[in-house]
């Protein structure tokens, strides 16, 4: 039987060469290597984005750039980062490893596959060009705000136009991942027999589905209010602006766990093959994860604590986020468990996967602090805000896929990254990362707002720290990439089982792993 | 000797791409149009076109490879798993829209009323305004306007559209049984359903815009009767368009009596745009 595949490939499969192989290819490793490289790419655009914002804020007074230019970088650093580079990263990672963990010879619906990846380069290239119009990029925030956005240039229905293609994207790939799990798993791998990796994804497939098309929905009636006449966001009309809020962030809350529920399950992996150990509380990791996610549908008005909700709305909504650091901590005390008294080694992917925890858990305590009404009254669109969602964002969902590509590259490529070169890389990047956004903690709290281009002579001496360590994570990155080429240029070398303590499917294939990854699919007790 | 080992995994396709590109020529001729710019709508319409043949064009493919025997019962099941979440995903979009009418209805009018802790928004801006359903808010925006009744043509169409959902069932089980005479009849006359549908809404929509002066502009109300209904009556348009390929398919004779995916896709989505329209019913026209 397993020839079955080979003779269709034998028959009719001339593999074409060059671009059109990336453009026509149904195969999950090659569509899984187009997303992560074009995360990579726009993780340095942003990033650019960022540096200009950085190098402004490195001193008080206007030097560099208009703050209408600012806002336009504010707006798009965001944009960029979470949907062109921090999901097209766990998308990738989900399109190598989901297939390779459950014993699928591929994604179960590789044309739609192909479509999720291709959208995304034509929509960040629509949305990217609105900063060489006329008028000017979009300037009102990710989040997009009327009245604000409304009143927008020839951006606005550009940037949401795109919006709607990453969500069609985003749409199509999760029903991918979630066909994928629940139709391709190899006999024997009941749900709970699933590496922690690919639960994750399940729920964040889950969360994507839901999520996005609330998204679509609130773009569309800024489109309509703006173009056509609604008055959905116009209270003169009997609409409300905060209405915008409300179903942006029903979007936007399962958003921030679709951003970090795949770093979780990275880190569950990672952590117990350097310990030696299973991971400790495999079925309430599980758990865990889908409160989190079922959660995720109920906290969301804990974005807009200051706009004037009825008093009830504020504490039902600040118990359920704080209910959230449950199943949280659950996660935490069970990778600190599974590294009690094992015997660890400390390759690059641990270290990034050691890290997470500890920045991570900052950034999550400084979560708490914000859900609290009263004291986010305090520090509501401040530096702090800025602060707490970078810890869980940068040394969280980027950390991991970093940790993620340092622990499978060997996998993918047959090629072994040089590990001193790539503790190097670790100690830099935590280094400035905390050097980055540590200062912002005090800014924030001595009441500095954010996206503003100038600021308050009190706050220099933290913003300059702030702009060096953000210069110097910047810097570091490059490392990374030159990293990644050092170790394509060797030849083939890494063994199929890169790492002694690593479990899992993918590493009983060889390294580089066959073009349809399990042509006959493995038995699991 | 496992299923997986005939998992049909396609070979290299350019459809995806020329989809991609076809929709960003749509998107940017949508853009142009609403910035006022008059090529918009020549761009948005070549977008549209290449939309339509690049679809016909991949549905072709994937029809041919069905009815060659192509796809194995474990590749029917990642279709069926792909078509439901594809529907949830509708279900999600449209949530919104009813989550916007609740607020304005439970919420926003009530505030601007002078209800609650917005007292003073009332007190200050609008303090004529009474809360009332339908409004059209504190300025009157678009006009005096008449509401649309629940009785008359949004009562037939509830009744067309859930008899359409009874002779869908009916063709279906004509397919099963292999009565295929009972099958294309019964598809006919759900497209016919679907179409009449369709065309009532055109009439109820040039009725509201020239005897109740009931717009898009008028207020939350004609936004959100307008988007609610205007959305749904895209998806059964659209919905009725896939049953009319289902026919001529049927008529071509294709599909078995046990292994009928794509009648059952465009079933599932039939019988989902018809609670869609319940929903309607009852919370746009009649409450």
């Amino acid at each position: 039987m397993s020839t079955n595949i080979d003779k269709l490939h034998d028959d009719h499969h001339h593999t074409p060469s060059g671009i059109m192989r990336w453009i026509t290819t149904t195969n999950h490793k090659d569509i899984g290597t187009l997303y992560l490289w074009f995360s990579l790419l726009m993780f340095f655009i942003g990033g650019f984005m960022a540096l200009v914002i950085r190098a402004e804020l490195f001193q008080p007074g206007l030097q560099l750039v208009i703050p209408g230019f600012f806002n336009q970088m504010t707006t798009m650093h965001a944009l960029i980062m979470i949907f062109g580079a921090v999901m097209p990263a766990f998308v990738g990672l989900a399109n190598w490893q989901i297939p390779l963990m459950i014993g699928a010879p591929d994604m179960a619906l590789p044309r739609l596959n192909n479509w999720s990846f291709w959208i995304l380069p034509f929509a960040f290239t629509m949305m990217i060009s609105t900063l060489f119009f006329e008028s000017g990029g979009p300037a009102a925030g990710w989040t997009l705000y009327p009245p604000l956005s409304l009143q927008g240039g020839d951006s606005m229905p550009f940037v949401i136009l795109s919006i709607h293609m990453l969500g069609l994207s985003s749409i199509l790939g999760a029903i991918n991942v979630i066909a994928t799990i629940l139709n391709m798993r190899a006999p024997g791998m009941t749900l709970m027999k699933m590496p922690i990796f690919v639960w994750t994804w399940l729920i964040t497939a889950f969360l994507l589905i839901a999520a996005m098309p609330v998204l679509a929905g609130a773009i569309t009636m800024l489109l309509t209010d703006r173009f056509f006449g609604t008055t959905f966001f116009t209270a003169s009309g009997g609409g409300d602006p905060v209405m915008f809020q409300h179903i942006f962030w029903f979007f936007g809350h399962p958003e921030v766990y679709i951003l970090i529920l795949p770093a979780f399950g990275i880190i569950s992996t990672i952590i117990p093959a350097f310990s030696r150990k299973k991971l400790f509380g495999y079925d309430s990791m599980v758990y865990a994860t889908a409160s989190i996610a079922l959660l995720s549908f109920v906290v969301w008005a804990h974005h807009m604590f200051t706009v004037g909700m009825p008093l009830a709305g504020e504490i039902f909504f600040m118990l359920t986020t704080m209910l959230i650091a449950v199943p949280t901590g659950v996660k935490v005390f069970n990778w600190v468990a599974t590294m009690w008294r094992g015997s660890m080694t400390f390759e690059t992917p641990m270290l990034f996967a050691i890290a997470f925890i500890v920045l991570f858990t900052i950034g999550g305590f400084s979560g708490l602090m914000l859900a609290m009404v009263p004291a986010d009254f305090q520090y509501h669109d401040t530096y702090f805000v800025v602060a707490h969602f970078h810890y869980v964002l940068v040394p969280g969902a980027v950390f991991a896929i970093i940790a993620a590509v340092y622990y499978w590259l060997p996998k993918w490529t047959g090629k072994m990254y040089d590990e001193s070169l790539g503790k190097i890389h670790f100690w830099l990047t935590t280094i400035f990362v905390n050097l980055t956004f540590f200062p912002m903690h005090f800014v924030g709290l001595a009441g500095m707002p954010r996206r503003i281009p100038d600021y308050a002579v009190q706050f220099a001496d933290f913003n300059a720290i702030a702009s060096v360590g953000a210069f110097g994570f910047g810097l570091s990155q490059l490392m990374f990439v030159y990293i990644l080429y050092k170790t394509l240029k060797k030849d083939v070398t890494a063994e199929d089982k890169v790492w002694d303590g690593a479990e899992g499917l993918e590493w009983t294939l060889s390294s580089p792993p066959p073009y349809h990854s399990f042509n006959v699919a493995p038995k699991i007790d | 000797m496992s299923e997986s080992n005939s998992y049909y995994v396609p070979h290299e396709t350019k459809w995806p791409f020329l989809a991609t590109i076809s929709l960003v020529v749509l998107f940017i001729g949508l853009a142009n149009y609403m910035n006022g710019y008059s090529s918009g709508m020549v761009i948005m319409l070549t977008g549209f076109a290449l939309l339509f043949i690049i679809t016909y064009g991949w549905f072709s493919n994937v029809i041919s490879e069905s009815e060659s025997g192509t796809y194995n019962a474990q590749v029917d099941i990642s279709f069926r798993w792909g078509m439901v979440w594809f529907i949830f995903s509708e279900v999600m979009f449209f949530s919104a829209f009813f989550g916007a009418l609740y607020y304005a209805r439970e919420l926003s009018l009530p505030w601007l009323g002078g209800d609650g802790a917005k007292v003073s928004t009332n007190l200050f801006l609008w303090p004529q305004f009474e809360t009332v359903w339908p409004s059209n808010g504190p300025t009157n925006a678009g006009g005096d306007f008449t509401l649309m009744k629940a009785s008359g043509i949004p009562a037939l169409n509830t009744l067309i559209l859930l008899t359409s959902g009874l002779t869908v069932t009916w063709a279906h089980h004509g397919l099963k049984e292999q009565n295929r005479k009972q099958l294309i009849i019964g598809l006919a006359l759900t497209v016919f359903l679907g179409f009449i549908f369709v065309g009532f809404q055109a009439y109820e929509y040039m009725h509201a815009y020239s005897d109740l002066n009931l717009t898009l502009s008028t207020g939350i109300y004609g936004s959100t009767f307008y988007m609610l209904t205007g959305f749904h009556g895209f998806h059964v348009t659209l919905g009725a368009i896939m049953l009319t390929v289902i026919m001529i398919r049927c008529i071509n004779g294709h599909f078995a009596g046990d292994n009928h995916f794509g009648f059952e896709a465009v079933a599932w989505y039939w019988h989902f745009v018809d609670v869609v329209w319940l929903g309607l019913f009852v919370f746009v026209y009649w409450l």
